[in-house]
C-alpha cells in the first residue's frame, strides 16, 4: 500500500494522473456499453456494491482502519430508503436521503465509539456495533423481519422521469455511482485526504505535527459510512428489497473481500473487486452453500498470495498509478 | 410462589443459571483468543467455526462410531487441535510480520470454509445431542431445578479456565509462555524455540474452542452457525475485557453471562443487545476496558 507519487516525474491532469484519466475513460466507456451486452439490472447491482466498496477502502486504503461492520450502513439505509419510499411514499430522490442521512447519523456515533480504541480492537468494535443493528432490525417492525421490505417502488425522479423502466433507472444509478467515485477520489486527492494518508503511515507523527487525528478519523469514518449508505439507499430502489441479508454480518465481509480482492488502497480496485465477486456469484449460483467455501479460499489466496489485489497488481507491474 | 422485583424467583434464578451457562462459553472462548492473540497477534476469527468443529465432532464420534461423551471430550479437542497446528503451519506462520489485519482477514476466510463445508454436509438445521446417562437428571435445590448437566458445565468451566490461568501465571511453561509474548527475540536468544511454543499454542487455544464446542453440544443443537454468530458476542466481551490479562477475560466472560440473563429476566427484549450495549459503555467511560492495560 506504500507507493507514494513522486511529483516530479508524475504528469497530473483533473483526475490525478495520466494513467487514472485512461483508466476513468475506459471505465465510462465500459459502463456504457455494457448494458446492451448484460442485463442492466446485474450492472446497476455491480455499480451499488462498487460504491459500497468504494465508500469501505477510503477507510481501509487511505486511514489504515479496517471496519468489520459496514453492513450496518449499508443495510440501515436500504431499510430506511424503502421505508421512505414504500410508506411514507416519498419521491426517489428523497428516499435516498433518508437513507443516506440514517447511515450517517449511524457512523457519526458508531465511529465515535469506534476510534476510542486501535488497530485489531477497531475492527471488533464495529463488527460488534453491526451485529446490535443487525438485531435491532431483526426485531424493528417496519423492517418486516425475516420478509424484509418487498416491493419498493421506485416512482418517479424530481416527479418527472420514470425510473420503473431500466433505461431511465440505469442512467440514474450511473450518475449517482459516479459522482460518488469522483467525490471519494476528490476527498483522497485533497489537503484532508493527504492527512488521513499520513495518518496511516505514522500516527504518532501526525499527532505530534499537531494534528487532531482522533477528529480527522472520525470525519473519514462518517463520510465512508455515509458514503456506503447511499449505496445501500440506491440498492433497494434497485432490486426493489430491503431485507436483513444487507445488515447481517457476511455483507461485511463481503465487501471486505471485494476490496481485497481489487486492491486495497487502489483508485480503481474496488470497482473491479465488486464487479468481480458478483460476477462469481452470479456465475455460480447453482453451487449453492459451496459459493461461501469459494469466497473463504478467495480469502486465504489473496492475503498469503495476492495481497496487492487485481489492480494493485497491474498498477505494480506497469508501474503506474490507478 | 416467591418473587423478587416482581418477578418468581424460579424464573430468575433459572436465566441466572442459563446466564452462567453462556458465561461459561464466553469465558472459554474468549480465553482461547486471549492466550492465541498474545503469542500471535492475531485475532482468530476461526474460532467460532473451531468450536463448531468440536461439537461437530462430537456428534460424528457418537453417531458413527459409537463413542460416546465422555471419551469425545478427549477425542475432540485433540483431533481439532491437531487441525488448528496445521492451519497455523500451513497459514497462519506467513502472516506474523504483516498488519494484524491480514490475520484477521485470513482466519475470517477460515472461518468462512469451515462454515460453508459444514452447512453442505449437516445443512442448517440443529442435530440433536444425546446427554449420557450419567448426566441426566438434577437436583431440586429449593428456589430452582439445577439439572446436572448444567452444574457439571458450569464447574468444569470453572476448572478449566482457572487451570488455564494457573499454567500460564504460575507454571515455569507459562513463564516462557509470558515471556515470549513480550520478547520473542530474546527469549529465543536463551535457546527456547520459540516457533514450536507458537504453534502449540494456537494448537492449545482452538483445542479449547473444540472442547467449549463438546460441551455445547447437548445444550445448543449441533449445527453449522452455532459458531459465528457466538463469536461475534465474545469478541464484544474480549473488548470489554480487554485481552491483556486472563483473569479479565475469564470474570468479563463470566459476568457478561450473568448480565445477559439478567435481562432476559427483566427485558426480553434487549436480551440480544445488551452485551453490545455493555460494551459501547465501557469505551465511553473506560477506553482501554476493564481489565485493560494498553491502549
Amino acid at each position: 500500500m506504500k507507493h507514494v507519487a513522486d511529483p516530479l516525474t508524475q504528469k497530473t491532469s483533473m483526475f490525478g494522473t495520466q494513467s487514472q484519466t485512461i483508466a476513468f475513460v475506459v471505465l465510462l466507456a465500459v459502463l456504457i456499453a455494457a448494458p446492451f451486452f448484460t442485463y442492466p439490472l446485474f450492472l446497476m447491482e455491480c455499480m451499488c456494491f462498487a460504491l459500497f466498496a468504494l465508500a469501505f477502502n477510503l477507510l481501509i486504503g487511505y486511514v489504515g482502519l479496517l471496519s468489520f461492520g459496514h453492513a450496518l450502513y449499508f443495510g440501515w439505509a436500504s431499510y430506511l430508503s424503502a421505508h421512505a419510499a414504500k410508506d411514507w411514499g416519498l419521491p426517489p430522490e428523497l428516499a435516498i436521503v433518508v437513507g443516506t442521512a440514517t447511515a450517517a447519523l449511524c457512523g457519526l456515533i458508531a465511529g465515535a465509539l469506534a476510534i476510542r480504541r486501535q488497530g485489531i480492537y477497531f475492527a471488533m468494535i464495529t463488527l460488534a456495533l453491526a451485529q446490535m443493528m443487525y438485531f435491532v432490525a431483526l426485531r424493528a417492525k417496519f423492517t418486516g423481519g425475516e420478509d424484509g421490505i418487498q416491493s419498493v417502488p421506485r416512482g418517479h425522479l424530481f416527479g418527472v422521469f420514470n425510473l420503473g423502466n431500466e433505461t431511465g433507472m440505469y442512467v440514474f444509478v450511473l450518475v449517482i455511482f459516479l459522482a460518488g467515485f469522483l467525490l471519494i477520489h476528490r476527498i483522497i486527492h485533497s489537503p484532508f485526504g493527504e492527512v488521513l494518508k499520513a495518518i496511516r503511515e505514522n500516527e504518532p507523527r501526525a499527532i505530534s505535527l499537531g494534528y487532531k487525528t482522533d477528529r480527522y478519523k472520525l470525519m473519514a469514518f462518517v463520510l465512508s459510512a455515509t458514503l456506503a449508505g447511499l449505496a445501500g439507499a440506491l440498492k433497494a430502489l434497485v432490486v426493489q428489497i430491503a431485507s436483513l441479508t444487507d445488515v447481517y454480518w457476511p455483507m461485511s465481509g463481503e465487501v471486505v473481500l471485494m476490496t481485497l480482492v481489487g486492491g486495497l488502497g487502489t483508485v480503481f480496485g474496488p470497482i473491479v473487486g465488486a464487479f468481480a465477486i458478483l460476477s462469481m456469484q452470479y456465475k455460480l449460483a447453482w453451487m449453492g452453500q459451496w459459493v461461501l467455501v469459494i469466497q473463504g479460499v478467495i480469502f486465504v489466496v489473496c492475503v498469503l498470495l495476492f495481497r496487492r489485489g487485481i489492480v494493485g497488481e497491474i498498477a505494480h507491474r506497469f508501474k503506474i498509478k490507478l | 410462589m416467591t418473587t423478587i422485583f416482581g418477578v418468581p424467583s424460579m424464573a430468575l434464578f433459572g436465566q441466572l443459571l442459563i446466564g452462567l451457562i453462556n458465561g461459561s462459553f464466553y469465558a472459554l472462548l474468549s480465553l482461547g483468543l486471549a492466550v492465541i492473540f498474545g503469542m500471535l497477534n492475531i485475532i482468530n476469527f476461526a474460532h467460532g467455526a473451531q468450536y463448531m468443529l468440536g461439537a461437530v465432532a462430537a456428534y460424528l464420534l457418537l453417531n458413527y462410531l459409537g463413542i460416546g461423551y465422555w471419551p469425545a471430550l478427549i477425542i475432540a479437542p485433540i483431533v481439532v487441535g491437531a487441525i488448528g497446528i496445521v492451519i497455523e503451519r500451513l497459514f497462519l506462520q506467513w502472516l506474523y510480520k504483516l498488519d494484524h489485519l491480514y490475520g484477521l482477514l485470513l482466519t475470517f476466510g477460515l472461518a468462512l470454509i469451515i462454515e460453508g463445508v459444514g452447512r453442505n454436509y449437516l445443512g442448517t438445521a440443529g442435530l440433536p445431542y444425546t446427554l449420557p446417562d450419567s448426566l441426566r437428571g438434577g437436583h431440586n435445590l429449593g428456589f430452582m431445578f439445577l439439572p446436572n448437566y448444567r452444574a457439571w458445565v458450569i464447574g468444569v468451566s470453572l476448572v478449566v479456565c482457572f487451570g488455564t490461568w494457573f499454567a500460564i501465571e504460575r507454571t515455569r511453561l507459562g513463564a516462557y509462555l509470558r515471556a515470549a509474548t513480550e520478547n520473542p527475540t530474546l527469549v529465543r536468544a536463551f535457546g527456547i524455540n520459540v516457533p514450536r511454543m507458537i504453534t502449540l499454542t494456537y494448537g492449545f487455544g482452538v483445542a479449547l474452542a473444540a472442547f467449549a464446542g463438546v460441551m455445547a453440544a447437548p445444550i445448543y443443537n449441533v449445527s453449522p452457525n452455532m459458531g459465528s454468530e457466538l463469536i461475534i458476542v465474545v469478541f464484544a466481551v474480549v473488548v470489554i475485557g480487554g485481552m491483556g490479562s486472563i483473569l479479565g477475560a475469564i470474570f468479563s466472560g463470566f459476568g457478561l453471562g450473568i448480565v445477559e440473563g439478567l435481562t432476559k429476566v427483566f427485558y426480553p427484549e434487549a436480551s440480544n443487545t445488551v452485551i453490545f450495549v455493555v460494551m459501547a459503555i465501557v469505551l465511553l467511560v473506560r477506553p482501554a476496558g476493564l481489565f485493560g492495560r494498553r491502549t
